[in-house]
């Protein structure tokens, strides 16, 4: 036992339906205490990993331990200690914001008694939704459903907390709110395990994130460590240039590491210096310099082919 | 993992049960115009209309033979509905499911609460015609109070197969198959309208495979106050069509949502 022992252990982890194959022969470890994140695009097989974890799909082959249990055979035991936040808030239309809290505690077999209310009111406070707590759940806004739905996977006072693309859909404002959130459940030292395919949000939220595309863990690490091992240190971007232009710049400015995306061009160095001064001089050109971010490392492992 | 391991039933599938009981409490004034009117005039327009063309028909009024038969053909269709179109909603376009499958509660649980449900809305349902029987004047004695775990039984008898419906569909008008081909014939046949003892034998042999005929023959000599003729064979039957039909539904809706 470490320091930080492992809360999820994932071992040739497979998942194939038919000749498809979602999941394919990933191994991870998940650090109590952290927030790790899956970073891919669509159909990467985020989502299948997570519901593995929730022993909600049977693995293909491999081997899954959650607080040490093996799943999906103690998967009951297993998700007495998690708070799941489904990519789409399913929460009971039937019921009001509080009632939806009340009822979810039943289903984690918890007495409705004077601390559970107590706990309904903190969350509620934490999900600023104290003054709407008897509000029906569809004239919730989409922000205040997810901070419904992430109060709600929080009710049994969980270890672990899985959250599959916590802030798709949402607006910059909605977002920020969820983000701080998230912050403060970490600072309480909760496990976060979160797939997104915002890169800004793996950059602020993850420890430690793993990228994966096609079913298979393509690199692991930091965002910093991943950033430093894929790409250059600075990044020139380039935007609206037509043919010609790119022809021409390909041709001049040499030293860096030339991509070219649509209508933009991303030029990657270790020393921007010549190139700054060559754009600057020879061309009234807009462009953006700025350090390498995770985007560029995802772009760079799982292509630039559109997605769908 | 094995789709056709033996379900366990646990506490939690009263968890179930309460939120639908919660929901129902929400809108139980239609539910009640539902449950109360549908049967009161069934039974004025066919018990007093036709009756008076009828007479008696198996040795009692017309409106005591419908009375008697409704009540349970009556539980089959509220079991049928809820245990279709209800469960349905909640599995796929609401996806509740969904989100109690992430809890400890799993589908064992949840369709164990489904079919309690589905039971006592029968069981509402057939208390609201017994009461309406009773103003009419067909009930005979106080036997007539064990209608209603009859007809909680009834409704778990034709719960399971709705849910086995309700996993198999796509969307609703799936249902219309399952309503034409089974439910109605059963009603036709069951002896809710007559008495099957006219029928050929054959058909008579096959009518006691349909369980709704079983559930008539509990139903009929409890409310108008005649002797029980096999009692212990309708109520196995009631019972084994419940077990298997729940045992079924679960393997089903795992295949679906555990995938």
């Amino acid at each position: 036992m470490t320091s930080h022992p492992a809360i999820i252990t994932a071992r040739q982890l497979q998942k194939h339906y038919g000749s498809y194959v979602a999941v394919d022969n990933i191994d991870f470890n998940i650090t109590r205490g952290k927030c790790f994140g899956f970073l891919g695009p669509n159909g990467a097989g985020k989502t299948t990993t997570l519901r593995m974890i929730l022993g909600l799909t049977p693995l293909s082959a491999g081997e899954l331990t959650v607080f040490d249990l093996p799943v999906p055979a103690q998967a009951r035991e297993v998700r007495r200690r998690i708070g799941a936040v489904p990519q789409a808030d399913n929460l009971d239309p039937d019921f009001t914001v509080v009632e939806n809290l009340r009822m979810y505690a039943r289903y984690f077999g918890l007495k409705l008694d004077a601390a559970l209310e107590q706990r309904i009111d903190r969350l509620l406070l934490f999900a600023n939704l104290t003054e709407r707590r008897h509000a029906r759940t569809d004239t919730l806004s989409g922000g205040m459903q997810r901070r419904l739905t992430i109060a709600r996977a929080l009710i049994n006072d969980p270890d672990l907390i899985i959250l599959d693309e916590p802030t798709t859909g949402l607006d910059p404002q909605a977002r920020h709110v969820i983000w701080s959130r998230l912050n403060d459940l970490r600072e309480q030292g909760k496990t976060l395990l979160l797939t997104t395919h915002y890169m800004e949000e793996a950059e602020r939220l993850c420890d430690e994130l793993v990228i994966m595309d096609h079913g298979k863990i393509l690199d692991q690490g930091s965002p910093a460590e991943l950033i430093k091992r894929h790409v250059e240190p600075e990044v020139i971007e380039l935007r609206g240039c037509d043919a010609q232009l790119i022809d021409t710049i390909r041709s001049k400015v040499t030293d860096c590491r030339i991509e070219h995306l649509g209508t933009s061009l991303y030029c990657y160095t270790h020393n921007s210096g010549p190139q700054l001064a060559y754009l600057r001089d020879e061309h009234k050109l807009t462009f953006l310099h700025r350090p390498a971010g995770l985007e560029d490392v995802f772009l760079k492992l799982t292509g630039r082919e559109l997605r769908d | 993992m094995n789709y056709w391991q033996p379900p366990r039933i646990r506490r939690y599938a009263i968890a179930i049960w309460h939120r639908n009981v919660l929901v129902w409490k929400r809108l139980i004034g239609p539910a009640m115009v539902l449950n109360f009117g549908e049967p009161t005039l069934y039974l004025l327009g066919l018990g007093y209309g036709l009756g008076f063309f009828i007479g008696e028909m198996g040795n009692m009024s017309y409106i005591a033979f419908l009375a008697s038969g409704i009540v349970a053909s009556s539980a089959m269709t509220t079991a049928s509905f809820e245990g279709m179109y209800s469960v349905f909603t909640r599995m796929v376009p609401q996806r509740t499911y969904e989100a109690i499958m992430a809890t400890p509660t799993d589908i064992d649980d949840i369709l164990a609460g489904e079919m309690l449900w589905c039971g006592t809305k029968a069981a509402i349902s057939g208390a609201a015609i017994l009461i309406v029987a009773l103003f009419l004047g067909v009930v005979k004695g106080w036997q007539a109070i064990l209608v209603i775990p009859v007809v909680f039984l009834i409704g778990l008898c034709f719960a399971g197969p709705a849910i086995v419906m309700s996993a198999l569909a796509k969307n609703y008008d799936f249902f219309n198959y399952y309503f034409v081909l089974i439910i109605t014939p059963m009603l036709i046949t069951s002896g809710v309208f007559y008495p099957i003892d006219t029928m050929p034998q054959t058909m008579q042999t096959l009518v006691h495979l349909l369980p709704l005929t079983h559930a008539v023959e509990l139903t009929r000599p409890l409310i108008t106050g005649q002797p029980l003729q096999q009692p212990l064979l309708n109520i196995a039957v009631l019972s084994g069509y419940a077990a298997v039909s729940y045992y079924i539904a679960v393997v089903m809706v795992r295949k679906k949502l555990l995938v």
